[in-house]
């Protein structure tokens, strides 16, 4: 039963991801005084590029058709590992969050090489600042996610955000500084204003869109699908370690629904924060993303430092 | 028994090397006998390595080698059998590589003698290190091991670049025995006799101590590349034959790391926890040197070197926790802290040998290390990059496989800081684990730059583009053993951790907290409720999400794949130049990172007919060089130059101020006498 529900769980991580990606748009759309697209509209994109026929370069390897697959599942069994409608389920005790960090690692590792496959000055333009903007913002990413996991002294994620349940609500200044970090990092690990514009094609500075220039069809909808879960894990993520209120604690129907419900409301409310946001400010210059992310790690290590400071019991 | 293979292990290697001295003078000496010989040895290595390990029990023994009255002390308890079997893996592997690798030297009798003489010599070093019980043996096998390998290093002396690099490679390892002999003596000051056990029982006051610990670390981490003073190490490395190479990188360097665990965990009566954060800030300074500077390498080579001051950085800073956890009481994250280190060293053993190892294939195939002038391997040597690949993906730490499996357990170490009271351990050990991280992260960088130039996108020179697959099954069983390796043990850690679990139990007296799981399935080193990883579950879950979304997409007859020429934005002619190069893909964090390196950069212009806007050629120059060079090394090789000729003066050619000298020598000498 519990299998099931985790099971149940991640069919609809994976299945709402889109979903989630439309309403950003939506929002952004109404916000910028356009006629926003159907919110079905990711969905249908991606029914559209399974149905294509797929066009891979003669100088392709194995490695470039392998590659999707491999980052849409290593997202995947992200998602199984992130609580979404309920704590406590099996799968996440199989994978703790250094592992999950691991997986986004393992995703990137391959669109990268992915990028690199073709052998054409895009790719590598957009391998070589994938890289560089990841390996600044993991350390970042693990400082916020050591602050939590230090506080609750697991770093098993359902384990932490049960922790944070049972203390109830209080204010801890660490929270604050990793909730911003976490924030920071997630805005700039999922490509968006300010580090990397999703909707630029063919711009010196785009960084996603030119690792995956070359693809089309169905490996194109794997790694669309792929960013698309990628962004609603980090949104879940926020939104569940920092304001896990209304999470299921048990797997009745009522709570399950519940969980549901909050959860979705939890992400209307990032998205709407989110495309604020990004309607707000402009992309910064790539030598700019540095100190964005330098900000992010700072940000983290004072949380650290608080809670060391100030919160710890000794 | 164990004893005796572990004596046969020695034996073999020293034979290995007299069946090549016997070719030489007779040639109707089969040489394949060299190989295996030498494989039979690690074979050896392995069993008695696995057999010490499962069942632990210190065994003594005593030879009457050496001089009379100071016979030889051994010793193997399971932490000299842990190393055995990361030795005897690497040799065994290297047993199956050589015989077609060094077919160019077999031709030339006395080549090949003094590379099989000097490579079982080099083994039987190494392996006699971790036998000593005296401070005697230990110096000499460590010689032997030294002066060994700088014959190895020295074995394409044609070229004066690597007389150069051999010569400094044996300047630091002579400098760094010396500071291992203070160490010795300092202890053996206080000690009743150069045995380990009299060493062990040596009372020493706390800044005696601490001055051995210095020494100890001075000289073992000179020869295990610990920054600032790795710089022989990226010189010397890439310099000798490919799987000698694969040796020093992968084993060597774990001698040394035995070394320094031997003296302080064992020989030091005590250890301090301001040790620990020694070895802390040295091994997290050498983690993130080591790969900012690998990145910056184009020579494979070079590269994988300084990648491995890197790896010995992350595995020094675990044994820096281990020791602040040690000092402080908490023996069983003691224990998790060695658990660590060990099986990060034992893993990196696996695939720096398999990278070396892929390294060496494709020079061979292809005459070629610059990274620049390679490309597109993946079609032309197929098998050998599915092996480079695993390598790449271990060394980047990327889970189901096993470099994943021992950074994890650095980082539960490290978030154990709770448990400790010193306000300043508190935050300074999350400082390092987010360095850890950061490390991890410009790891997989790299590799992605490594893997992605060499295999990918277009061949950008002739040698690349006619390169062949290797044929010789023996080369890619080595790899492939190796690879296999990494992938096993990153999905059933445990079957290793158990065996080191028994090393922390007798070194430490202690072994993981008993609510930690080590199973089949579960990877809990501390208790459930705190961490846990199921590489096997994970693998399940991975193949179930990649064969169901391929079986749904494959399904449509109608999307078959068609192949077209690249997409070249409408202007045509792409040209392999055009693709990222090695500088090109490392410009941003050479640039993020400009304060680590020394760059010198030029670009010229030469224009056209005297104009200022139309040009005719640009000539880019890079030149990054390693700090350490500069600020440590040249102003120590300065002074020793100005003292030497300050020294120099009393030699005057004269005949009677050297009359002078004997008379003022003998006057000394009877005043001192009378």
């Amino acid at each position: 039963m519990n299998w099931l529900i985790a099971i149940l769980q991640t069919v609809l991580f994976v299945a709402l991801a889109p979903l989630l990606a439309g309403f950003l748009k939506f929002c952004k759309c109404r916000l910028q005084n356009r006629k926003a697209p159907s919110l079905l509209q990711p969905y249908r994109d991606l029914l559209k590029l399974t149905r294509k026929q797929p066009v891979i370069s003669e100088d392709a390897s194995w490695l470039f058709c392998l590659a999707p697959y491999i980052i849409f599942s290593s997202m995947v069994l992200a998602a199984t590992v992130v609580p979404l409608i309920a704590v406590d389920l099996p799968t996440s005790a199989s994978a703790d969050v250094i592992v999950l960090v691991g997986f986004f690692a393992f995703a990137r590792f391959f669109i990268a090489l992915a990028g690199l496959d073709i052998g054409t000055a895009f790719g590598g333009m957009g391998s070589s600042r994938e890289m560089t903007i990841s390996s600044l913002a993991e350390p970042a990413m693990l400082m916020a996610v050591f602050t939590l996991t230090m506080t609750a002294s697991t770093t098993n994620l359902s384990g932490a955000i049960g922790h944070v349940l049972n203390e109830g609500l209080i204010l801890r200044p660490s929270f604050v500084f990793a909730l911003f970090a976490l924030i920071l990092v997630a805005i700039a690990e999922t490509g968006r204003i300010p580090v990397d514009n999703p909707t630029t094609h063919l711009e010196l500075t785009m960084i996603h869109e030119a690792m995956i220039l070359e693809y089309s069809g169905r490996h194109l909808a794997l790694i669309e699908w792929a960013s698309q879960l990628k962004f609603m894990l980090y949104g879940v993520l926020i939104a569940n370690i920092f304001f896990p209120w209304g999470i299921a604690e048990s797997f009745g129907l009522s709570a399950l629904g519940y969980g549901l419900l909050v959860i979705v409301g939890k992400l209307i409310f990032l998205c709407i924060f989110l495309a604020f946001a990004e309607t707000a400010v402009a992309k910064m210059r790539l030598f700019r993303v540095q100190e964005y992310l330098g900000f992010a790690y700072l940000l983290g290590l004072l949380g650290m430092l608080s809670h060391i400071i100030l919160e710890s019991t000794r | 028994m164990i004893l005796f293979l572990a004596y046969s292990a020695v034996l073999l290697s020293f034979a290995s090397g007299g069946i090549a001295l016997a070719h030489l003078y007779k040639s109707d000496v089969n040489k394949q006998w060299v190989f295996w010989s030498l494989g039979a040895s690690g074979a050896m290595a392995i069993f008695a390595g696995l057999g010490e390990l499962v069942n632990p029990e210190i065994r003594l023994d005593t030879l009457n080698l050496g001089l009379p009255w100071l016979p030889w002390h051994v010793h193997f308890d399971s932490l000299s059998a842990f190393f055995y079997l990361v030795i005897g893996i690497a040799v065994f592997a290297v047993s199956f590589y050589a015989p077609h690798y060094t077919h160019h030297e077999q031709k030339n009798a006395q080549n090949f003698a003094v590379l099989s003489l000097f490579t079982g010599l080099f083994i039987a070093g190494m392996l006699l290190v971790l036998l000593a019980d005296d401070a005697f043996m230990f110096m000499i096998a460590w010689e032997l091991m030294s002066v060994a390998s700088y014959f190895l290093v020295a074995f394409q002396h044609e070229n004066a670049a690597n007389r150069r690099a051999a010569f400094l490679y044996l300047l630091m390892a002579e400098v760094g025995a010396l500071f291992i002999i203070l160490a010795f003596g300092v202890v053996a000051s206080f000690a009743d006799g150069f045995t380990f056990d009299a060493l062990r029982a040596s009372t020493l006051s706390t800044t005696w101590m601490s001055i051995a610990f210095v020494l100890a670390l001075l000289g073992f981490g000179m020869k295990a590349g610990l920054v600032p003073i790795h710089v022989w190490l990226p010189e010397a490395h890439p310099v000798a034959p490919s799987h000698i190479s694969a040796l020093m990188s992968g084993v060597m360097l774990k001698v040394a790391l035995y070394g320094l665990i031997r003296f302080c965990f064992d020989l030091l009566p005590e250890v301090h926890w301001e040790w620990g954060v020694v070895l802390l800030v040295v091994g997290t300074v050498s983690a993130l040197g080591g790969i900012l500077y690998a990145m910056m390498q184009q020579n494979l080579k070079r590269l994988l070197a300084y990648s491995s001051v890197e790896n010995i950085g992350v595995i020094v800073m675990v044994l820096g926790l281990s020791m602040i956890f040690l000092a402080n009481d908490h023996q069983e994250l003691a224990a998790l802290g060695l658990l660590a280190a060990l099986f990060h060293a034992f893993n990196h053993a696996l695939f720096k040998n398999l990278l070396f190892l892929g390294a060496g294939m494709i020079h061979h195939q292809t005459h070629e290390l610059n990274i620049d002038m390679l490309g597109g391997l993946i079609k032309r040597m197929p098998k050998t990059s599915v092996l480079f690949l695993i390598g790449c993906m271990s060394i980047s730490s990327l889970p189901l496989f096993n470099g994943f499996v021992s950074e994890w357990l650095a980082f539960q170490t490290a978030l154990q800081v709770d448990v400790l009271d010193n306000g300043v351990l508190r935050s300074l050990i999350p400082v390092s684990a987010a360095a850890l991280a950061l490390t991890a992260a410009l790891a997989a960088a790299c590799f992605v730059k490594v893997f992605g130039l060499i295999f990918l996108g277009v061949p950008r020179s002739r040698h690349a583009e006619k390169a062949k697959e290797i044929e010789d099954k023996g080369m890619l069983a080595a790899p492939a053993l190796l690879a296999g390796l990494c992938f096993f043990f990153g999905i059933f850690p445990n079957v290793m951790l158990n065996l080191i679990n028994n090393v922390a139990q007798q070194l430490l007296g202690s072994t993981l907290p008993p609510q930690g799981e080590l199973s089949g399935l579960w990877l809990a080193p501390v208790s459930a409720q705190q961490a846990s990883y199921s590489a096997p579950l994970v693998l399940i879950g991975a193949l179930i999400a990649a064969g169901v979304c391929f079986w749904v997409l494959r399904r449509n007859p109608s999307t078959v794949t068609r192949i077209a020429p690249t997409w070249d934005c409408g202007f045509g002619g792409l040209t392999p130049r055009m693709q990222y190069t090695s500088s090109a893909f490392t410009m941003p964090l050479r640039r993020i990172f400009s304060p680590v390196f020394l760059i010198d950069e030029k670009i010229e212009k030469t224009m056209r007919e005297h104009t200022t806007m139309n040009v005719a050629e640009v000539r880019y120059t890079l030149h990054i060089q390693d700090h350490s060079w500069v600020r440590l090394y040249q102003p120590v090789e300065r002074g020793v130059n100005r003292v030497a000729k300050q020294v120099g003066r009393i030699q005057t050619g004269n005949i009677r101020t050297y009359l002078g000298y004997s008379l003022a020598t003998l006057i000394l000498l009877l005043w001192v006498v009378s």
